[in-house]
């Protein structure tokens, strides 16, 4: 079973695009949380419960989108991939491994897609979720996220030099680069712009 | 009893899986068999090859699921030997 998924995931170089899509959307999920727990920072008024609701839902949502979105591209790319082979081969390929290898490559994308935002998130705010079960910090949790999100993004810089072979405190202190941008920007954007509070 | 001992295949294939992995997959289907594949054309998304399978009983019918399982199509059956021995006395 497991080394015909294997060769499954092999003939369909399965493996190169789920890497691709953990680092995309492990990215995507990474920024966003750190958006999020900086926006909540700069505006200082929301209690923790509010903040880790906030994140948890974005964290769901891009959960879901990742999920949805991999398995119809891939699912359609794998669809395309079968039929023009198909018409190359002049043969109808239903009982092939190819077959097969295009029914569970776009499932198995998707988890990947969808699950590397939601995992990445879950750590990012897990100071959060702590703090609210009674855990004692060393450092209050929106600032311990900040800090957690900046290494997460760190490390998946260092991944991708690893992928890409190149030196990878290089390539972990450019994404690290790209978050220290983002938050500036946030900061910067929240310091002109006043936002009223809204009552319910 | 007749026994097929060799025969020459003419398969179009898919580039993926290489020649090495589908000569393995046939191999696997029979002990002492001798599996030589030659590719003698690639296409774009295809490759057309000459599979050459020698053995004491060579299971076509398995082999040919094999192929066709692998994405392989065969074309034409260029080559065949068939023994026919004698039935052995207990």
């Amino acid at each position: 079973m497991f080394s015909e998924l294997k060769f499954l995931f092999k003939l369909a170089s399965a493996s190169d695009i789920a890497r691709r899509y953990f680092v995309t959307n492990g990215f995507d999920g990474a920024l966003t949380m750190l958006g999020l727990v900086i926006g909540f920072y700069s505006s200082s008024q929301a209690p923790n419960g509010v903040i880790l609701a906030a994140c948890l839902g974005a964290a769901i949502a891009l959960t879901v989108s990742g999920l949805v979105s991999a398995y119809i591209s891939e699912s359609a790319e794998r669809k395309k991939e079968l039929s023009e082979l198909e018409q190359a081969l002049v043969k109808n390929m239903d009982d092939s491994a190819h077959a097969k290898a295009a029914k569970l490559v776009p499932i198995f994308v998707a988890a990947v897609n969808g699950l590397s935002p939601l995992i990445i998130s879950l750590i990012i705010i897990s100071p959060m979720g702590l703090s609210l079960s009674g855990y004692e910090l060393p450092i209050p949790p929106l600032q311990f996220s900040i800090i957690i999100a900046f290494i997460t993004l760190f490390a998946l810089g260092i991944f991708i030099g690893k992928i890409s072979g190149q030196f990878w405190l290089w390539s972990g202190f450019r994404t690290l680069l790209i978050a220290v941008i983002t938050a500036a920007i946030i900061l910067l954007i929240d310091n002109i712009i006043t936002f009223p509070a809204i009552n319910h | 009893m007749s026994f097929l001992k060799r025969i020459v295949l003419d398969v179009l294939k898919p580039h993926q899986p290489s020649i090495l992995e589908f000569a393995n997959s046939i191999a696997d289907q029979h002990e002492n068999c001798r599996v030589q594949i030659t590719v003698a054309e690639v296409d774009e998304k295809t490759e057309t090859t000459v599979i050459v399978i020698e053995g004491e009983q060579i299971p076509y019918e398995q082999i040919t699921e094999v192929i066709t399982s692998l994405g392989g199509s065969i074309h034409s059956i260029d080559e065949v030997e068939v023994v026919n021995l004698p039935p052995t006395e207990n």
